[in-house]
C-alpha cells in the first residue's frame, strides 16, 4: 500500500524563526518541466526591514564571537549540510532539473565551501591586517573587522545552493550578519538551508533568507540606512545601477554583479570588512 | 606681516614679542596656469583669485580648468600612462618618488610658508607637520614601487590606469601626497585637482614635478572650483576616483560613479569622539584634548569634535582645558609663536559662526578664549560648548572649526553607545591609564582610526580612513597601496 508523502511548506527565515510573509503573499515553484512543486513565500517590504532589523540586533553578538567559534559554526554548518546530502540533491533536481550527479556535485561543492570560508575565520586578519612602523613610539596596528549588515542579492537561475553558499559564508566569516535575496525561481534549498542554519549553532538573525522577487526588494535594502554593504552579485539582470545609486546615499559599500556562481576568495571575505588602526602611546623608557 | 596680527594671549602670560617667518623665500608668480602634460598651460575658465585669509590680500591669480581642459589633462595622463609610466620598471618609478621626497624636503621651508601663507594654518604645523609627512609619504611609497607583489593582492598586480584626484584645503599639500604618491608607486597616472582656497602649494609642487623630471603627462594639476572637480571624477577616460572631502559630495560623487566600474576611495567628514575616563593621566588628556580639535583650527575630518568625559571629573577637566585653552596664541599664521591660525575662509567661518549660534540657541553653554581676534581676515576664537545634549546639531553635525563639544558619561557602556551615535565613523580617542580597558574599547568603537593617549597622530605607514559614512577605503601603508592596484582575480567592483 502506497504512503500520502507529506510535503513541505517554505516559508522565510527571519531572526531564527521561520515565519510567513506578513503580506500572506506567495508564488508556486515550479519543476524545469513547468509542474507544481511548492509554494514559496513571496517576501514584502516589511519582511525585508524586518530582517534587517533581526540582522542588526544579531550583528554585535556575533561579531564579538571569538573568530575560533565563528569558524566552527561554519564547519557545523557542513557537517550538517553533508547529513542532508541526499534531501538537497533530490530538490535540486526537482526544481533546477539537473542530473543527479550534477546535483549531488553543487552539495558537494556547497559544503566544501562552507569548509574553505570556515578555516579562514581565524586567518583572514592575520593576512590583511598589519603591524605598522610609524616614526614615534607608539604601537601602530591595523585589523580588518566586519563592516555590519550585508544585504545580499544571491545568483539567480542556475546552482541555487551552491550560488546562495558562495555569496553567504564570505559575508559571515568576518562576523557580518546578513539578508539575503535568495534565488527567486528556486528558492527551495535557500529554505531548506536555513534548517540546517538554524540548527548549527548559527545565532537567530545572523542569517536572514528572504525569497521573493529581488526586483522588488532589492530596493528597499539598498536604500535602507541600517545596511552598511550590498552584494549585487545576483543583480545582474536588475536595475542595479540604481541600487547602487541608492546605496550611495548612505555611502554602503558595493560589491557589483558578477556572472554565475562567483569562486571562492578572500577578496570577498575583505570586500566586507573595515580596517581599523589603533595608535598607542609607548613609555619613553 | 602687520604688527595688530601678532599673536597674543589674552592673560599676558608669557607674550613674545612678533617673530613672523619672513615670505622673501618665497617667488610666486602673479599669475598660475594649469599644469598639464609637464607644462604650466593657460586655463580656459575665468580665473580666481587665491587670498591670504590672515589678511584677506591677493596673493596670486589661479587658472580655472574647464571641462574641455580636463579633456586634456586626462588625454595627458592617459598618453602618459599608456606610452611611459606603465612600461617603467618600478625600481625607476621608485626612484622619481625617492627625488620628488627630497625635493620636497629641500624645499620644506619654501613649501611650509606658501602653505600658511595660502591656508592660514600656523606655520609651526605646516613647517613641523604637514611638509615633513609630505616628504615621508613620498619616501614610503617610493620603496613600495618595485615591491607590488607583496601589497597582498598576489604576484604580478597590476595598476588601475587614470586617476582623478580631489583633495580638500585643510591640509592642501599633504592630502596632494596621500594621493599622488601611492598612485605613482602602483603605477598610475594622475589628474590632482586642489581645493579652490588652496592651490598654491599644488602649484609649487608641479614645479617640483619638473624639477624630478618626471615623465610628462605623469601629474597633471587642474586648478578650479567644484565643477572642474565634478567634471575630472564623471570623465569616462578615468579608472580610479580618490576624494577627500565632504560627506555631501562623496555621496554624489559615489552615485556619479556607480556603474562605471571606476574604482573609488572616499575619505569624507567625522564626528569624532575623544573619551575621557577617570583613570585617565589628565595632563595629557588635557593637551590631547586642545590638540584633537584646535589642530589646524579644527579643519580636519578626524578632529575630536565631541569630548565624551566622565561625570567624575567633568568639572576638573572642563576648568583644566579652559585655563589651558587661555594660554593659546591666535594671530599671524605666519608667526613662529602662533598656536591658532586664520579660518581658511569667509565661507567657512560663516558655517562655524552658524552652527555656533545653534548650538547656544539649543541651550549648550558657550565659552570663548579670551583672546584679541585681529581687525582683517577670518578667524574664530577656540570655543566650548558645554552640557551639550546627543541630540543637539553641535553634537551631530561636522562644524569643521575650533568648536569643541562636550558631554558626560558614567560608564564605559555608555561612552561607547555615544561614541557610536553618529552617522560618521572616521576616529576616535581614549584616555585612560588602564591597558585592558583601552583595547576593550577601542574594540568595539566603530571608527577606522582609534587614537589611545595620543590623538591626531598621522604616518605613512599607518592606515587611515573611516567606517561607515565617512567613506571607504584606506590611505597610508600597504592597504593604501592596494587601493591603486588590481589582481587578476580582483572581486569585480569589490571597494
Amino acid at each position: 500500500m502506497s504512503r500520502l508523502a507529506v510535503p513541505k511548506t517554505y516559508k522565510l527565515y527571519i531572526g531564527g524563526a521561520f515565519p510567513r510573509s506578513e503580506s500572506g503573499r506567495t508564488y508556486e515553484i515550479t519543476t524545469a518541466k513547468g509542474a507544481f512543486l511548492a509554494n514559496a513565500a513571496q517576501a514584502s517590504r516589511k519582511d525585508a526591514r524586518d530582517a534587517v532589523v533581526a540582522a542588526r540586533a544579531a550583528q554585535a553578538g556575533w561579531a564579538n564571537a571569538t573568530a575560533y567559534n565563528r569558524g566552527q559554526v561554519l564547519y557545523r554548518i557542513a557537517e550538517l549540510l553533508e547529513g542532508r546530502h541526499a534531501q538537497f540533491v533530490d530538490e535540486l533536481r526537482a526544481s533546477e532539473g539537473v542530473s543527479a550527479a550534477a546535483a549531488a556535485r553543487q552539495v558537494d561543492d556547497a559544503i566544501d565551501t562552507w569548509v574553505w570560508y570556515a578555516g579562514w575565520a581565524d586567518k583572514y586578519v592575520q593576512v590583511a591586517g598589519s603591524g605598522n612602523p610609524v616614526a614615534g613610539p607608539y604601537f601602530n596596528l591595523s585589523v580588518p573587522e566586519p563592516t555590519g549588515v550585508v544585504a545580499i542579492v544571491a545568483p539567480q537561475g542556475a546552482s541555487s545552493l551552491l550560488g546562495l553558499v558562495s555569496v553567504l559564508a564570505p559575508a559571515l566569516v568576518s562576523g557580518n550578519s546578513v539578508v539575503v535575496v535568495a534565488d527567486q525561481a528556486h528558492p527551495l534549498s535557500a529554505i531548506s538551508l536555513a534548517e540546517v542554519l538554524a540548527t548549527s549553532d548559527v545565532p537567530g538573525g545572523v542569517v536572514n533568507i528572504l525569497t521573493g522577487s529581488p526586483a522588488e526588494i532589492a530596493p528597499w535594502l539598498a536604500a535602507h540606512a541600517d545596511v552598511n554593504a550590498l552584494d549585487l552579485t545576483g543583480a545582474g539582470e536588475l536595475e542595479w545601477v540604481e541600487l547602487q545609486i541608492a546605496a550611495a546615499d548612505t555611502l554602503k559599500r558595493v560589491v557589483e554583479p558578477e556572472p554565475g556562481v562567483p569562486g571562492r576568495s578572500l577578496d570577498r571575505i575583505l570586500a566586507f570588512t573595515e580596517t581599523k588602526t589603533v595608535w598607542h602611546t609607548k613609555a619613553l623608557i | 606681516m602687520a604688527k595688530d596680527l601678532a599673536p597674543t594671549s589674552a592673560t599676558g602670560f608669557l607674550d613674545y614679542a612678533p617673530a613672523p617667518e619672513s615670505t622673501s623665500i618665497l617667488h610666486l608668480q602673479k599669475s598660475y596656469g594649469l599644469f598639464i602634460d609637464g607644462a604650466f598651460v593657460r586655463g580656459h575658465g575665468t580665473p580666481f583669485a587665491s587670498v591670504s585669509p590672515a589678511t584677506e590680500k591677493h596673493i596670486a591669480e589661479i587658472a580655472t580648468a574647464t571641462p574641455k581642459d580636463v579633456d586634456v589633462a586626462v588625454a595627458a595622463a592617459r598618453r602618459a600612462y599608456d606610452k611611459t609610466w606603465s612600461k617603467l620598471s618600478g625600481a625607476d618609478r621608485g626612484k622619481y618618488l625617492f627625488r620628488i621626497a627630497r625635493l620636497v624636503q629641500e624645499r620644506a621651508r619654501e613649501l611650509a610658508v606658501a602653505e600658511s601663507l595660502d591656508n592660514g594654518k600656523p606655520i609651526k604645523e605646516s613647517r613641523d607637520v604637514d611638509v615633513p609627512l609630505v616628504a615621508a609619504w613620498f619616501f614610503y611609497y617610493a620603496g613600495w614601487a618595485d615591491k607590488l607583489d607583496h601589497a597582498g593582492l598576489g604576484a604580478n598586480p597590476r595598476a588601475l590606469g587614470v586617476a582623478a584626484q580631489v583633495i580638500p584645503w585643510n591640509f592642501p599639500l599633504l592630502m596632494l601626497a596621500w594621493k599622488i604618491a601611492p598612485a605613482l608607486a602602483a603605477g598610475n597616472t594622475v589628474v590632482l585637482k586642489p581645493a579652490e582656497t588652496t592651490s598654491l602649494t599644488a602649484l609649487l609642487f608641479a614645479e617640483i614635478v619638473q624639477q624630478a623630471e618626471l615623465p610628462n603627462g605623469v601629474v597633471n594639476i587642474v586648478t578650479g572650483a567644484g565643477e572642474t572637480g565634478a567634471a575630472l571624477v564623471r570623465h569616462p577616460d578615468v579608472n580610479k576616483v580618490a576624494f577627500t572631502g565632504s560627506t555631501a559630495v562623496g555621496r554624489e560623487i559615489a552615485k556619479a560613479v556607480a556603474g562605471t566600474g571606476k574604482k573609488v576611495t572616499l575619505e569624507l567628514g567625522g564626528k569624532a569622539a575623544n573619551i575621557v575616563f577617570d583613570d585617565a593621566p589628565i595632563d595629557q588628556a588635557v593637551e590631547g584634548i586642545v590638540n584633537g580639535i584646535f589642530f589646524n583650527q579644527g579643519h580636519v575630518c578626524c578632529a575630536g569634535s565631541r569630548l565624551l568625559v566622565q561625570e567624575s571629573i567633568h568639572d576638573e577637566v572642563v576648568d583644566r582645558l579652559k585655563t589651558r585653552l587661555a594660554t593659546l596664541r591666535l594671530g599671524d599664521p605666519l608667526d613662529k609663536n602662533t598656536d591658532i591660525g586664520a579660518i581658511n575662509s569667509r565661507e567657512q567661518l560663516e558655517r562655524i559662526r552658524e552652527l555656533s549660534d545653534i548650538g547656544e540657541a539649543e541651550g549648550a553653554e558657550r565659552w570663548t578664549a579670551p583672546c584679541v581676534i585681529p581687525e582683517n581676515g577670518f578667524w574664530f576664537a577656540p570655543t566650548i560648548f558645554d552640557h551639550v545634549s546627543t541630540s543637539s546639531r553641535i553634537a551631530r553635525e561636522e562644524i569643521f572649526g575650533p568648536v569643541l563639544s562636550v558631554l558626560t558619561f558614567r560608564t564605559p557602556a555608555e561612552a561607547i553607545a555615544k561614541a557610536n551615535n553618529t552617522p560618521y565613523g572616521l576616529s576616535a580617542g581614549i584616555w585612560s591609564d588602564k591597558g585592558s580597558k583601552i583595547l576593550a574599547v577601542a574594540d568595539k568603537l566603530r571608527a577606522g582610526v582609534i587614537w589611545a593617549n595620543t590623538f591626531n597622530r598621522f604616518d605613512p605607514a599607518s592606515p587611515f580612513g573611516g567606517y561607515k559614512e565617512s567613506g571607504y577605503g584606506r590611505e597610508g601603508g600597504r592597504q593604501g597601496l592596494a587601493a591603486y592596484l588590481q589582481a587578476g582575480t580582483a572581486l569585480k567592483g569589490a571597494k
